[in-house]
Protein backbone atom coordinates (compact mmCIF):
# COMPACT_ATOMS: atom_id res chain seq x y z
CA UNK A 1 0.00 0.00 0.00
CA UNK A 2 1.03 3.25 -0.73
CA UNK A 3 1.42 5.61 2.27
CA UNK A 4 1.72 8.51 0.98
CA UNK A 5 0.03 10.80 -1.90
CA UNK A 6 1.78 14.20 -2.82
CA UNK A 7 -0.88 16.58 -4.18
CA UNK A 8 -0.79 20.24 -5.20
CA UNK A 9 -4.43 21.57 -3.97
CA UNK A 10 -4.73 24.56 -5.88
CA UNK A 11 -4.19 22.47 -8.93
CA UNK A 12 -6.30 19.17 -7.39
CA UNK A 13 -3.65 17.93 -9.70
CA UNK A 14 -0.94 15.10 -8.25
CA UNK A 15 3.00 15.86 -8.24
CA UNK A 16 4.11 12.40 -7.62
CA UNK A 17 1.59 9.42 -8.14
CA UNK A 18 -2.38 9.35 -8.25
CA UNK A 19 -4.32 9.60 -5.47
CA UNK A 20 -6.67 6.33 -6.32
CA UNK A 21 -6.50 3.86 -3.94
CA UNK A 22 -10.52 3.90 -3.42
CA UNK A 23 -9.71 3.85 0.46
CA UNK A 24 -8.53 7.85 0.25
CA UNK A 25 -11.65 8.24 -2.16
CA UNK A 26 -13.80 6.78 0.20
CA UNK A 27 -12.51 8.63 3.39
CA UNK A 28 -13.51 11.97 1.05
CA UNK A 29 -16.34 10.49 0.46
CA UNK A 30 -16.91 10.42 4.15
CA UNK A 31 -16.03 14.27 4.57
CA UNK A 32 -13.11 15.38 6.78
CA UNK A 33 -12.65 17.38 9.92
CA UNK A 34 -12.25 20.38 7.91
CA UNK A 35 -12.56 21.10 4.15
CA UNK A 36 -9.19 20.65 1.60
CA UNK A 37 -10.77 23.77 -0.14
CA UNK A 38 -13.02 26.06 0.94
CA UNK A 39 -14.25 29.29 -1.43
CA UNK A 40 -14.71 32.55 0.51
CA UNK A 41 -16.68 34.89 -1.22
CA UNK A 42 -15.92 38.30 0.39
CA UNK A 43 -18.64 40.29 -1.29
CA UNK A 44 -21.28 40.03 -3.85
CA UNK A 45 -20.19 43.58 -5.26
CA UNK A 46 -18.69 43.90 -8.54
CA UNK A 47 -17.97 46.24 -11.25
CA UNK A 48 -18.30 43.87 -13.76
CA UNK A 49 -21.27 41.77 -14.76
CA UNK A 50 -20.04 38.01 -16.79
CA UNK A 51 -23.31 36.96 -18.26
CA UNK A 52 -22.09 33.31 -16.10
CA UNK A 53 -21.64 34.99 -12.87
CA UNK A 54 -22.10 31.46 -10.39
CA UNK A 55 -22.64 34.24 -7.92
CA UNK A 56 -25.16 36.33 -9.35
CA UNK A 57 -23.35 39.01 -8.22
CA UNK A 58 -23.31 42.66 -8.63
CA UNK A 59 -24.68 44.94 -5.77
CA UNK A 60 -23.28 44.28 -2.30
CA UNK A 61 -25.46 42.73 0.04
CA UNK A 62 -26.13 45.13 3.43
CA UNK A 63 -25.70 42.13 5.37
CA UNK A 64 -22.38 41.14 4.14
CA UNK A 65 -19.56 39.89 6.70
CA UNK A 66 -18.06 43.09 8.62
CA UNK A 67 -14.32 43.03 8.99
CA UNK A 68 -14.61 41.75 12.41
CA UNK A 69 -16.86 39.10 11.82
CA UNK A 70 -14.38 38.31 8.76
CA UNK A 71 -11.65 38.12 11.44
CA UNK A 72 -13.59 35.94 13.86
CA UNK A 73 -14.49 33.42 11.00
CA UNK A 74 -10.33 33.63 10.21
CA UNK A 75 -9.66 32.70 13.42
CA UNK A 76 -12.18 29.61 13.10
CA UNK A 77 -10.32 28.50 9.99
CA UNK A 78 -6.98 28.52 12.12
CA UNK A 79 -8.51 26.59 14.64
CA UNK A 80 -9.64 24.02 12.09
CA UNK A 81 -6.20 24.24 10.27
CA UNK A 82 -7.96 25.31 7.38
CA UNK A 83 -4.13 26.02 4.85
CA UNK A 84 -5.41 28.19 2.50
CA UNK A 85 -8.45 29.72 1.30
CA UNK A 86 -9.58 30.80 -2.18
CA UNK A 87 -11.33 34.15 -2.06
CA UNK A 88 -13.41 34.99 -4.79
CA UNK A 89 -16.78 37.28 -4.76
CA UNK A 90 -18.00 39.67 -7.05
CA UNK A 91 -14.87 40.94 -7.25
CA UNK A 92 -13.19 40.72 -3.81
CA UNK A 93 -10.63 44.08 -3.90
CA UNK A 94 -13.64 46.40 -4.47
CA UNK A 95 -13.84 45.61 -0.33
CA UNK A 96 -12.26 48.40 1.94
CA UNK A 97 -10.89 46.09 3.77
CA UNK A 98 -9.78 43.74 1.72
CA UNK A 99 -5.56 43.87 2.20
CA UNK A 100 -6.20 44.46 6.00
CA UNK A 101 -8.30 40.39 5.81
CA UNK A 102 -5.97 39.22 3.65
CA UNK A 103 -2.92 39.97 5.71
CA UNK A 104 -5.08 38.80 8.72
CA UNK A 105 -5.47 35.51 6.77
CA UNK A 106 -1.68 35.41 5.90
CA UNK A 107 -0.99 36.47 9.72
CA UNK A 108 -2.70 33.28 11.11
CA UNK A 109 -1.83 31.06 8.81
CA UNK A 110 -4.15 30.84 6.60
CA UNK A 111 -2.73 30.93 2.73
CA UNK A 112 -4.86 32.71 0.70
CA UNK A 113 -5.67 32.62 -3.03
CA UNK A 114 -7.58 35.08 -4.48
CA UNK A 115 -9.75 35.79 -7.94
CA UNK A 116 -9.55 39.06 -9.41
CA UNK A 117 -10.60 40.61 -12.69
CA UNK A 118 -7.74 42.92 -12.52
CA UNK A 119 -9.12 46.05 -12.16
CA UNK A 120 -7.45 46.68 -9.20
CA UNK A 121 -3.97 45.38 -9.79
CA UNK A 122 -1.98 48.32 -9.91
CA UNK A 123 1.73 48.23 -10.49
CA UNK A 124 1.82 48.98 -6.40
CA UNK A 125 -0.35 45.94 -5.56
CA UNK A 126 1.16 43.43 -8.22
CA UNK A 127 4.41 44.97 -6.27
CA UNK A 128 3.48 43.88 -2.75
CA UNK A 129 1.71 40.67 -3.91
CA UNK A 130 5.27 39.44 -5.66
CA UNK A 131 6.61 39.86 -2.19
CA UNK A 132 4.49 37.97 -0.17
CA UNK A 133 4.74 34.37 0.64
CA UNK A 134 1.52 33.22 1.68
CA UNK A 135 -0.50 34.98 -1.47
CA UNK A 136 -1.61 33.80 -5.14
CA UNK A 137 -3.31 35.33 -7.32
CA UNK A 138 -5.83 33.95 -10.14
CA UNK A 139 -6.50 36.48 -12.95
CA UNK A 140 -9.94 35.95 -14.82
CA UNK A 141 -9.99 35.91 -18.66
CA UNK A 142 -12.71 34.37 -21.29
CA UNK A 143 -11.39 35.03 -24.09
CA UNK A 144 -8.17 34.99 -25.57
CA UNK A 145 -9.01 38.05 -27.84
CA UNK A 146 -11.13 40.50 -26.65
CA UNK A 147 -14.17 40.11 -28.79
CA UNK A 148 -14.39 36.47 -27.43
CA UNK A 149 -13.63 37.24 -24.01
CA UNK A 150 -15.59 40.94 -23.32
CA UNK A 151 -18.68 39.53 -25.03
CA UNK A 152 -18.89 37.29 -21.72
CA UNK A 153 -17.37 39.45 -19.15
CA UNK A 154 -18.25 42.90 -20.64
CA UNK A 155 -16.17 45.53 -22.86
CA UNK A 156 -12.83 46.73 -21.61
CA UNK A 157 -12.18 43.61 -19.25
CA UNK A 158 -10.07 41.99 -21.81
CA UNK A 159 -7.72 45.48 -21.72
CA UNK A 160 -8.06 45.30 -17.81
CA UNK A 161 -6.98 41.79 -17.80
CA UNK A 162 -3.92 41.87 -19.78
CA UNK A 163 -3.04 44.89 -18.12
CA UNK A 164 -2.97 42.93 -14.83
CA UNK A 165 -1.24 40.08 -16.21
CA UNK A 166 1.57 42.92 -17.52
CA UNK A 167 1.67 44.19 -14.17
CA UNK A 168 2.38 41.22 -12.20
CA UNK A 169 4.94 40.39 -14.63
CA UNK A 170 6.90 43.14 -14.56
CA UNK A 171 7.00 42.67 -10.73
CA UNK A 172 8.38 39.66 -11.05
CA UNK A 173 5.37 37.27 -9.79
CA UNK A 174 5.86 33.55 -11.52
CA UNK A 175 3.10 31.26 -11.38
CA UNK A 176 0.47 33.47 -10.57
CA UNK A 177 -2.94 31.79 -12.81
CA UNK A 178 -4.21 33.05 -15.39
CA UNK A 179 -8.26 31.20 -15.12
CA UNK A 180 -10.27 30.39 -17.66
CA UNK A 181 -13.45 28.90 -18.22
CA UNK A 182 -14.00 27.13 -21.04
CA UNK A 183 -17.57 27.82 -23.02
CA UNK A 184 -18.48 26.93 -26.75
CA UNK A 185 -16.59 30.51 -28.09
CA UNK A 186 -13.31 30.15 -26.62
CA UNK A 187 -12.77 26.16 -26.53
CA UNK A 188 -11.11 27.00 -30.07
CA UNK A 189 -8.73 29.18 -28.07
CA UNK A 190 -6.71 26.69 -25.74
CA UNK A 191 -3.33 27.02 -27.62
CA UNK A 192 -3.99 31.00 -27.12
CA UNK A 193 -4.79 30.98 -24.00
CA UNK A 194 -2.36 28.70 -23.19
CA UNK A 195 0.22 31.09 -25.09
CA UNK A 196 -0.82 34.05 -23.09
CA UNK A 197 -0.40 32.70 -19.39
CA UNK A 198 3.59 31.48 -20.64
CA UNK A 199 4.13 35.11 -22.01
CA UNK A 200 3.09 36.15 -18.28
CA UNK A 201 5.14 33.23 -16.61
CA UNK A 202 1.53 32.70 -15.28
CA UNK A 203 0.32 29.14 -14.91
CA UNK A 204 -3.19 28.18 -16.94
CA UNK A 205 -6.00 27.17 -15.23
CA UNK A 206 -9.23 26.08 -16.89
CA UNK A 207 -12.45 25.37 -15.23
CA UNK A 208 -16.27 23.96 -16.54
CA UNK A 209 -18.98 26.25 -16.99
CA UNK A 210 -21.85 25.66 -14.69
CA UNK A 211 -24.93 26.72 -15.13
CA UNK A 212 -25.43 28.38 -12.01
CA UNK A 213 -26.54 31.68 -11.21
CA UNK A 214 -26.80 33.86 -13.86
CA UNK A 215 -24.79 30.82 -15.84
CA UNK A 216 -28.35 29.24 -16.36
CA UNK A 217 -29.74 32.09 -18.37
CA UNK A 218 -27.06 31.81 -20.66
CA UNK A 219 -25.37 27.80 -20.57
CA UNK A 220 -27.43 26.72 -23.40
CA UNK A 221 -25.88 29.08 -25.48
CA UNK A 222 -22.53 28.80 -23.78
CA UNK A 223 -21.67 25.33 -23.09
CA UNK A 224 -18.85 23.26 -25.05
CA UNK A 225 -20.59 20.99 -27.42
CA UNK A 226 -20.38 17.03 -27.49
CA UNK A 227 -17.53 17.49 -30.24
CA UNK A 228 -15.65 19.88 -28.32
CA UNK A 229 -15.94 18.19 -25.08
CA UNK A 230 -13.91 15.77 -27.06
CA UNK A 231 -11.24 17.98 -27.90
CA UNK A 232 -10.86 19.83 -24.83
CA UNK A 233 -10.47 16.17 -23.13
CA UNK A 234 -7.44 15.31 -25.76
CA UNK A 235 -5.97 18.56 -25.11
CA UNK A 236 -6.18 18.40 -21.42
CA UNK A 237 -4.85 15.03 -21.40
CA UNK A 238 -2.10 16.02 -23.93
CA UNK A 239 -0.95 19.08 -21.66
CA UNK A 240 -1.16 16.72 -18.08
CA UNK A 241 0.78 18.93 -15.19
CA UNK A 242 1.36 22.38 -17.14
CA UNK A 243 -2.57 22.85 -16.84
CA UNK A 244 -4.67 23.43 -13.71
CA UNK A 245 -8.27 22.46 -13.34
CA UNK A 246 -9.46 22.69 -10.12
CA UNK A 247 -10.48 18.96 -10.53
CA UNK A 248 -13.03 20.54 -12.76
CA UNK A 249 -13.80 17.83 -15.68
CA UNK A 250 -14.11 14.96 -13.95
CA UNK A 251 -17.21 14.43 -15.82
CA UNK A 252 -14.86 13.91 -18.91
CA UNK A 253 -13.07 10.41 -17.18
CA UNK A 254 -15.93 8.91 -19.02
CA UNK A 255 -13.93 9.16 -22.03
CA UNK A 256 -11.60 6.54 -20.95
CA UNK A 257 -8.57 7.77 -19.34
CA UNK A 258 -9.25 9.89 -16.47
CA UNK A 259 -7.93 13.27 -15.79
CA UNK A 260 -4.97 13.64 -12.86
CA UNK A 261 -6.92 14.86 -9.80
CA UNK A 262 -9.35 13.75 -7.56
CA UNK A 263 -12.33 12.84 -9.47
CA UNK A 264 -15.38 13.23 -7.37
CA UNK A 265 -17.49 15.64 -6.20
CA UNK A 266 -16.44 16.87 -3.62
CA UNK A 267 -19.12 19.44 -1.94
CA UNK A 268 -20.22 18.99 1.45
CA UNK A 269 -17.23 16.54 1.99
CA UNK A 270 -13.92 18.25 1.45
CA UNK A 271 -15.11 21.24 -0.66
CA UNK A 272 -17.66 24.22 0.82
CA UNK A 273 -18.55 27.77 0.46
CA UNK A 274 -18.68 30.55 2.51
CA UNK A 275 -20.85 33.38 1.35
CA UNK A 276 -20.22 37.35 1.65
CA UNK A 277 -23.54 36.94 3.99
CA UNK A 278 -22.09 34.12 5.92
CA UNK A 279 -24.09 31.42 4.48
CA UNK A 280 -22.00 27.96 4.16
CA UNK A 281 -22.76 26.08 0.80
CA UNK A 282 -21.81 22.47 -0.07
CA UNK A 283 -19.91 23.83 -3.33
CA UNK A 284 -19.47 27.47 -5.00
CA UNK A 285 -21.71 26.38 -7.83
CA UNK A 286 -24.61 25.90 -5.88
CA UNK A 287 -25.82 28.84 -3.52
CA UNK A 288 -29.31 27.75 -3.42
CA UNK A 289 -31.42 26.46 -0.50
CA UNK A 290 -31.31 23.16 -0.99
CA UNK A 291 -27.49 22.84 -0.26
CA UNK A 292 -27.48 25.73 2.15
CA UNK A 293 -26.00 24.11 5.19
CA UNK A 294 -26.11 26.79 8.18
CA UNK A 295 -24.30 30.27 8.66
CA UNK A 296 -21.06 31.30 9.89
CA UNK A 297 -22.97 33.82 12.46
CA UNK A 298 -24.82 30.73 13.98
CA UNK A 299 -24.17 29.22 17.51
CA UNK A 300 -20.86 26.87 16.86
CA UNK A 301 -19.79 28.70 14.21
CA UNK A 302 -18.39 27.67 10.40
CA UNK A 303 -17.29 24.32 12.58
CA UNK A 304 -20.52 22.96 13.83
CA UNK A 305 -21.99 23.95 9.99
CA UNK A 306 -19.22 21.59 8.90
CA UNK A 307 -18.92 18.83 11.25
CA UNK A 308 -22.69 18.07 12.06
CA UNK A 309 -25.23 19.96 9.62
CA UNK A 310 -27.77 18.19 8.16
CA UNK A 311 -27.16 18.89 4.74
CA UNK A 312 -23.18 17.76 4.85
CA UNK A 313 -24.21 14.98 7.32
CA UNK A 314 -26.38 13.45 4.04
CA UNK A 315 -23.85 14.24 1.47
CA UNK A 316 -21.43 11.84 3.12
CA UNK A 317 -23.08 9.38 3.48
CA UNK A 318 -21.95 6.93 0.64
CA UNK A 319 -23.30 8.08 -2.86
CA UNK A 320 -25.66 4.30 -4.61
CA UNK A 321 -24.97 5.69 -7.91
CA UNK A 322 -28.56 5.76 -8.67
CA UNK A 323 -29.48 5.63 -12.41
CA UNK A 324 -26.18 5.44 -13.26
CA UNK A 325 -24.69 2.38 -11.06
CA UNK A 326 -25.50 0.32 -14.05
CA UNK A 327 -22.84 2.10 -16.45
CA UNK A 328 -19.28 1.43 -17.11
CA UNK A 329 -18.25 4.39 -16.39
CA UNK A 330 -19.56 5.56 -13.24
CA UNK A 331 -16.32 4.53 -11.35
CA UNK A 332 -14.56 7.17 -13.78
CA UNK A 333 -16.79 10.05 -13.66
CA UNK A 334 -19.03 9.33 -10.10
CA UNK A 335 -22.27 10.67 -11.94
CA UNK A 336 -20.85 14.12 -12.97
CA UNK A 337 -21.81 17.49 -11.38
CA UNK A 338 -24.18 17.88 -8.64
CA UNK A 339 -24.93 21.32 -9.47
CA UNK A 340 -24.77 20.92 -13.05
CA UNK A 341 -27.32 18.38 -12.82
CA UNK A 342 -29.32 20.47 -10.17
CA UNK A 343 -29.82 24.02 -12.29
CA UNK A 344 -30.63 22.01 -15.65
CA UNK A 345 -33.27 20.34 -13.55
CA UNK A 346 -32.02 16.14 -14.05
CA UNK A 347 -32.25 14.11 -10.69
CA UNK A 348 -29.05 14.12 -8.69
CA UNK A 349 -28.58 10.66 -8.72
CA UNK A 350 -28.57 10.49 -12.84
CA UNK A 351 -26.18 11.23 -14.92
CA UNK A 352 -24.59 14.97 -15.80
CA UNK A 353 -25.96 16.94 -18.52
CA UNK A 354 -22.71 17.33 -20.44
CA UNK A 355 -22.66 13.36 -19.89
CA UNK A 356 -20.00 12.18 -22.03
CA UNK A 357 -21.56 8.87 -23.20
CA UNK A 358 -25.00 11.64 -24.08
CA UNK A 359 -26.94 9.81 -21.14
CA UNK A 360 -27.76 13.59 -20.31
CA UNK A 361 -29.02 14.70 -23.15
CA UNK A 362 -31.76 12.97 -23.55
CA UNK A 363 -32.98 13.84 -20.13
CA UNK A 364 -32.57 17.47 -20.24
CA UNK A 365 -35.26 17.35 -23.41
CA UNK A 366 -37.50 15.44 -21.11
CA UNK A 367 -37.15 18.41 -18.80
CA UNK A 368 -38.19 20.60 -21.43
CA UNK A 369 -39.61 23.61 -20.63
CA UNK A 370 -40.48 23.27 -16.71
CA UNK A 371 -39.57 25.98 -14.58
CA UNK A 372 -36.12 25.11 -13.76
CA UNK A 373 -34.32 25.87 -10.20
CA UNK A 374 -32.54 28.71 -10.31
CA UNK A 375 -29.45 29.91 -7.37
CA UNK A 376 -31.10 31.93 -4.35
CA UNK A 377 -29.97 35.73 -4.04
CA UNK A 378 -29.80 37.35 -7.16
CA UNK A 379 -27.36 40.70 -6.67
CA UNK A 380 -27.19 41.63 -10.68
CA UNK A 381 -27.27 45.45 -11.01
CA UNK A 382 -29.97 44.54 -14.03
CA UNK A 383 -31.43 40.77 -14.02
CA UNK A 384 -31.01 39.06 -17.23
CA UNK A 385 -33.85 37.29 -15.61
CA UNK A 386 -35.94 40.61 -15.43
CA UNK A 387 -38.92 39.73 -18.09
CA UNK A 388 -39.67 43.07 -19.76
CA UNK A 389 -42.92 44.54 -17.82
CA UNK A 390 -41.30 42.22 -14.87
CA UNK A 391 -41.00 43.80 -11.33
CA UNK A 392 -38.12 46.25 -10.92
CA UNK A 393 -35.64 44.66 -9.19
CA UNK A 394 -32.81 46.41 -9.17
CA UNK A 395 -33.88 48.64 -6.51
CA UNK A 396 -32.67 48.65 -2.58
CA UNK A 397 -36.37 46.73 -1.89
CA UNK A 398 -35.45 44.33 -4.28
CA UNK A 399 -35.67 40.62 -2.56
CA UNK A 400 -34.17 37.25 -3.66
CA UNK A 401 -38.42 35.93 -3.57
CA UNK A 402 -39.58 38.09 -6.65
CA UNK A 403 -36.58 36.75 -8.69
CA UNK A 404 -37.61 33.72 -7.56
CA UNK A 405 -41.55 33.55 -8.56
CA UNK A 406 -39.88 34.95 -12.48
CA UNK A 407 -39.30 31.61 -15.11
CA UNK A 408 -35.50 30.98 -15.00
CA UNK A 409 -34.94 31.72 -18.62
CA UNK A 410 -35.99 34.13 -21.40
CA UNK A 411 -37.83 31.88 -24.49
CA UNK A 412 -35.08 33.70 -26.15
CA UNK A 413 -31.85 35.16 -25.69
CA UNK A 414 -33.18 39.14 -25.04
CA UNK A 415 -31.43 42.03 -26.48
CA UNK A 416 -29.92 42.89 -23.25
CA UNK A 417 -28.09 39.70 -23.35
CA UNK A 418 -24.52 40.93 -24.40
CA UNK A 419 -24.67 37.16 -26.37
CA UNK A 420 -27.87 37.91 -28.32
CA UNK A 421 -26.13 39.07 -31.32
CA UNK A 422 -22.76 36.79 -30.77
CA UNK A 423 -21.78 34.30 -33.47
CA UNK A 424 -18.90 32.25 -32.62
CA UNK A 425 -18.22 31.13 -36.07
CA UNK A 426 -17.25 34.66 -36.89
CA UNK A 427 -14.18 35.11 -34.67
CA UNK A 428 -11.65 32.03 -35.20
CA UNK A 429 -8.10 31.79 -33.68
CA UNK B 1 5.30 35.30 -4.45
CA UNK B 2 5.98 32.39 -6.89
CA UNK B 3 6.05 29.19 -4.69
CA UNK B 4 9.49 27.94 -4.06
CA UNK B 5 10.82 25.13 -4.95
CA UNK B 6 12.72 23.06 -2.53
CA UNK B 7 16.23 23.12 -3.54
CA UNK B 8 18.90 20.53 -2.35
CA UNK B 9 16.14 17.67 -1.31
CA UNK B 10 17.85 14.52 -1.44
CA UNK B 11 16.78 10.98 -1.28
CA UNK B 12 15.58 9.87 2.03
CA UNK B 13 18.27 8.07 4.17
CA UNK B 14 16.93 6.58 7.63
CA UNK B 15 20.36 6.84 9.75
CA UNK B 16 20.46 10.23 9.24
CA UNK B 17 18.26 13.24 11.76
CA UNK B 18 15.03 13.91 10.22
CA UNK B 19 12.08 16.79 10.76
CA UNK B 20 9.08 18.20 9.45
CA UNK B 21 10.19 21.48 7.38
CA UNK B 22 9.30 24.64 9.27
CA UNK B 23 7.30 25.55 6.75
CA UNK B 24 4.78 22.49 6.38
CA UNK B 25 1.62 22.15 8.84
CA UNK B 26 -0.24 18.73 9.67
CA UNK B 27 -3.52 18.39 10.28
CA UNK B 28 -4.58 14.94 12.03
CA UNK B 29 -7.75 13.25 10.09
CA UNK B 30 -9.53 9.81 10.39
CA UNK B 31 -7.57 8.18 7.42
CA UNK B 32 -3.73 10.22 8.89
CA UNK B 33 -3.18 13.60 8.17
CA UNK B 34 -3.30 15.90 5.42
CA UNK B 35 -0.12 17.97 5.59
CA UNK B 36 0.40 20.98 3.73
CA UNK B 37 3.74 23.05 2.75
CA UNK B 38 2.99 26.83 2.22
CA UNK B 39 5.81 27.48 0.81
CA UNK B 40 5.54 25.37 -2.59
CA UNK B 41 1.53 25.29 -1.83
CA UNK B 42 1.29 21.52 -2.19
CA UNK B 43 -0.69 18.97 -0.20
CA UNK B 44 0.19 15.59 0.90
CA UNK B 45 -2.12 12.94 2.34
CA UNK B 46 -0.81 10.50 5.37
CA UNK B 47 -2.60 7.82 5.13
CA UNK B 48 -1.72 5.73 7.98
CA UNK B 49 -2.10 6.98 11.72
CA UNK B 50 1.38 5.42 12.02
CA UNK B 51 3.47 7.30 9.64
CA UNK B 52 1.34 10.86 11.32
CA UNK B 53 3.06 9.76 13.97
CA UNK B 54 6.20 8.65 12.04
CA UNK B 55 6.42 12.08 10.98
CA UNK B 56 5.24 14.34 14.12
CA UNK B 57 8.29 12.31 15.95
CA UNK B 58 11.16 12.81 13.16
CA UNK B 59 12.63 16.03 15.02
CA UNK B 60 12.57 14.49 18.57
CA UNK B 61 14.19 11.14 17.33
CA UNK B 62 17.91 10.51 16.71
CA UNK B 63 17.31 8.93 13.20
CA UNK B 64 14.34 8.70 10.65
CA UNK B 65 14.81 4.61 11.47
CA UNK B 66 14.40 5.48 14.97
CA UNK B 67 11.39 7.68 14.84
CA UNK B 68 9.21 4.62 12.78
CA UNK B 69 10.71 2.01 15.45
CA UNK B 70 9.20 4.59 18.08
CA UNK B 71 5.84 4.79 16.24
CA UNK B 72 5.76 1.01 16.54
CA UNK B 73 6.56 0.05 12.71
CA UNK B 74 6.72 -3.32 12.26
CA UNK B 75 10.50 -4.52 11.01
CA UNK B 76 8.81 -6.06 8.26
CA UNK B 77 6.79 -2.75 7.56
CA UNK B 78 10.28 -1.01 7.59
CA UNK B 79 10.44 -0.33 3.83
CA UNK B 80 7.06 0.88 3.60
CA UNK B 81 7.67 3.80 5.56
CA UNK B 82 10.82 4.11 3.86
CA UNK B 83 9.31 4.64 0.82
CA UNK B 84 6.43 6.84 2.24
CA UNK B 85 9.45 9.25 3.97
CA UNK B 86 11.68 9.45 0.68
CA UNK B 87 8.16 11.08 -0.98
CA UNK B 88 8.19 13.05 1.68
CA UNK B 89 11.57 14.44 1.29
CA UNK B 90 11.39 14.59 -2.20
CA UNK B 91 8.77 16.93 -1.89
CA UNK B 92 10.30 19.18 0.57
CA UNK B 93 7.82 17.83 3.56
CA UNK B 94 10.56 16.62 5.65
CA UNK B 95 14.25 17.71 5.73
CA UNK B 96 17.23 16.95 6.99
CA UNK B 97 18.26 17.88 10.29
CA UNK B 98 21.87 18.97 11.17
CA UNK B 99 22.82 17.37 14.43
CA UNK B 100 22.79 19.05 17.25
Amino acid sequence: MTLVTTERPTTGRPTTERPTTERLVDQFQLGLDAPICLTWELTYACNLACVHCLSSSGRRDPRELSTAECKTLIDEFERMQIFYVNIGGGEPTIRRDFWELVDYATDHHVGVKFSTNGSRITPEVAERLASSDYVDVQISLDGATSDVNDAIRGIGSFDTAIRALERMAAAGFVGFKLSVVVTRQNVSQLDAFKALADKYQAQLRLTRLRPSGRGADVWDELHPTADQQRTLYAWLLAHGEQVLTGDSFFHLAGYGESLPGLNLCGAGRVVCLVDPVGDVYACPFAIHDEFLAGNVRSPGGFDRVWKSSDLFTDLRRPDTGGACRSCGSYDACRGGCMAAKFFTGLPLDGPDPECVLGNGEALLAAVGDTVLPQSSPDHSRTSPRTAPGGPDLSGPSATPVAVALLPRRPDRACDENPLAAFDPHSHPH
Amino acid sequence: MPPTVPTGTTSFDSSLPWALHPQVSLRPESFGALAYHFGTRRLSFLKSPTLLAVVSSLAAQPTGRDACTAAGVAPDDLPNYERALTTLAESGMICERRAP
